[in-house]
C-alpha cells in the first residue's frame, strides 16, 4: 500500500467520524427538545385541573377571594411564560399559591370530605410527580447533550455546527425549603 | 454470550466433520430455535396467561398505575401494560419482546407489603429489564444453550446405536482421541450451557437493580423491598419454572443458599443484591 492509497483511507474514516459525531448530537438535541414537550405536556395538564379545584372549594370557601385570585393569576402567568428560567419561576409561584389554597381549606371539614376535592387533590399531586418525572428525563437528555458538544471530539463539530448547549430545568427547589409557606388565619 | 456461541460452533464444526451429513442436525436446531423465537415473539400474552394474571385498572390500582406511568416518562420508555397476580407472595416480573409490547405484572401480595418509594424502586427494576431487553437477551441464550443439548444429545445416541458413517479416512490412534474429545464435549458441553445461562440471568439482574437505582436516584427503595420480599419464605401459587427468571425475587421461595447452591440460581441471593444497592455499606 502506497502512502496516497493510505492517506485517502484516513480521509475516509476521518469524514464518517465527523458524519457520525454530527448525527449523534443532532440525535441528542431532537430528544432533549422531545423531552421539553413532554413537560409541557404535563405542565399543561395540571393547568386544566386548577379551574375545577378553584370551583370546588369556592362553593365552601367562600370568603377567601384573595387567595383564588392569586391562583388564578399566578396560572395565567405560567400559561404565558416563555422561556425556559420565566417558567421555572412562574411554576414555583404557581406551586406556592396552590400550597396556600390548600392550606385555608384544612380548616373547612366539610369541604376536606368532599369526594370531588379529594379527587382532585389526588389527580394534581399525581400531576405535580408527573412534572418531576418529565423534568428528571429532559434534564437527563440535557446533560447527554451538553456532555457530548463540551467533550472532545464532539466539541469541534458542534462549534463547527453550531450546536448551543441547553439549560437543565432547575425548579428553584432549594428555594421554597428555605422559604416556607406563610398560613395566615 | 460469546462462549455460549463458540461452543455450539465448536459442536457444529465437530459434527460437520464426523457425520458428513448435517442436515438432521440442522433439522432439530431450527425447530428448535422457531419455537423459541415464537415464545418470544408472543412473550406478553403467553406469560400473563401462564401466571394468571388479570389488568390493573387505574381506579383499582392507583398507586401502581401512576408507578408505572411516572417511571416510564422518567426513563422515556412507552408505558407498558399493567397486570395484578391475586397471590400473597409478594414478587412482580415483566415481558414483552420490545419496549413498544411490553407488559408488567405485580401480586397484591406485593402491593400490600410495600410502600410507595418501595414499590417505586421494584417497578425500576422491571422497567429497566424491559429498557435493557433482557427478554431478547434470554431468549437468544436458550436458543443457543438449547442447540448445543440438542446437538450433544444427537451424538450421544449415535454413539449408543453403533457409530456413525465415517466418510473420511482416519488413522486409527487420531480417530479415537477425535471420538473422545467429542464424548467429554457432549456431556459437558450442554451443563456448561445451562451453567453459562445462569449466571449471565444473575448479571442481568444486578444490571437490572443498578439500572432502577439510577432512574429513581434512591436506591434506598428497591434495597428496602428486598428486604421485606426476601423475608417471607412460602412459594408462590401459580408459578412456572419456564417464566422463573422473570420474578425479581426466586419464586421457589428458597432462602438460606450455600454458594454452591447460587450456581444454579437465577436469581442472585437477595443480601447480595441489597449490599451492592447500598454500596456495601
Amino acid at each position: 500500500m502506497n502512502t496516497s492509497t493510505i492517506s485517502i483511507i484516513v480521509l475516509i474514516v476521518l469524514v464518517l467520524l465527523c458524519i457520525t459525531l454530527f448525527n449523534g448530537l443532532v440525535t441528542l438535541r431532537n430528544r432533549a427538545r422531545e423531552a421539553w414537550a413532554d413537560i409541557e405536556v404535563q405542565l399543561k395538564r395540571r393547568y386544566d385541573l386548577i379551574p375545577n379545584l378553584v370551583n370546588t372549594v369556592k362553593g365552601y370557601a367562600t370568603h377567601e377571594s384573595q387567595a383564588f385570585e392569586k391562583v388564578s393569576q399566578a396560572r395565567s402567568m405560567a400559561m404565558q411564560a416563555g422561556t425556559l428560567s420565566q417558567k421555572g419561576e412562574a411554576e414555583n409561584a404557581l406551586s406556592g399559591t396552590l400550597k396556600s389554597l390548600f392550606a385555608i381549606s384544612e380548616a373547612y371539614p366539610e369541604l376536606k370530605a368532599n369526594t370531588n376535592f379529594l379527587e382532585l387533590q389526588r389527580e394534581l399531586s399525581d400531576t405535580e410527580n408527573k412534572i418531576q418525572s418529565a423534568r428528571r428525563f429532559y434534564n437527563g437528555n440535557v446533560r447527554d447533550l451538553n456532555t457530548k458538544i463540551e467533550t472532545f471530539p464532539g466539541n469541534m463539530i458542534a462549534k463547527m455546527f453550531n450546536f448551543a448547549k441547553m439549560d437543565f430545568f432547575d425548579l428553584g427547589d432549594n428555594d421554597a425549603a428555605q422559604n416556607p409557606v406563610e398560613v395566615k388565619f | 454470550m460469546t462462549l455460549v456461541f463458540l461452543i455450539v460452533i465448536a459442536l457444529g464444526w465437530f459434527f460437520g466433520l464426523y457425520f458428513n451429513n448435517p442436515s438432521i442436525v440442522i433439522i432439530f436446531g431450527v425447530f428448535a430455535i422457531v419455537l423459541n423465537i415464537i415464545s418470544y415473539w408472543y412473550s406478553d400474552t403467553v406469560v400473563i396467561k401462564l401466571s394468571g394474571a388479570r389488568p390493573a385498572t387505574r381506579e383499582e390500582f392507583f398507586d401502581l398505575y401512576t408507578v408505572v406511568e411516572n417511571l416510564s416518562i422518567t426513563a422515556g420508555l412507552p408505558t407498558p401494560k399493567i397486570y395484578v397476580v391475586t397471590d400473597p407472595a409478594p414478587n412482580a416480573f415483566a415481558t414483552g419482546r420490545d419496549k413498544n409490547h411490553a407488559a408488567v405484572c405485580a401480586t397484591t401480595g406485593l402491593l400490600s407489603i410495600l410502600d410507595r418509594s418501595e414499590l417505586e424502586g421494584v417497578i425500576a427494576h422491571e422497567l429497566s429489564h424491559i429498557g435493557n431487553r433482557d427478554m431478547l437477551v434470554s431468549t437468544v441464550v436458550v436458543v443457543l444453550v438449547g442447540f448445543i443439548s440438542i446437538i450433544s444429545d444427537i451424538f450421544m445416541r449415535s454413539l449408543w446405536f453403533g457409530g456413525g458413517r465415517r466418510g473420511n479416512d482416519r488413522e486409527g490412534e487420531s480417530g479415537t482421541i477425535f471420538m473422545i474429545v467429542g464424548i467429554i464435549l457432549a456431556i459437558l458441553a450442554p451443563l456448561i450451557g445451562t451453567l453459562i445461562q445462569l449466571a449471565i440471568s444473575r448479571k442481568r439482574e444486578y444490571l437490572a437493580d443498578a439500572s432502577g437505582a439510577l432512574l429513581t436516584r434512591y436506591p434506598e427503595g428497591l434495597a428496602s423491598a428486598l428486604q421485606k420480599i426476601g423475608q417471607y419464605s412460602a412459594p408462590l401459587r401459580h408459578q412456572s419454572n419456564a417464566i422463573a427468571h422473570l420474578y425479581i425475587a426466586d419464586p421457589t421461595g428458597d432462602k438460606k443458599i450455600p454458594w454452591y447452591k447460587t450456581l444454579l440460581l437465577t436469581h442472585p441471593p437477595i443480601n447480595d443484591r441489597i449490599k451492592a444497592l447500598l454500596g456495601n455499606k
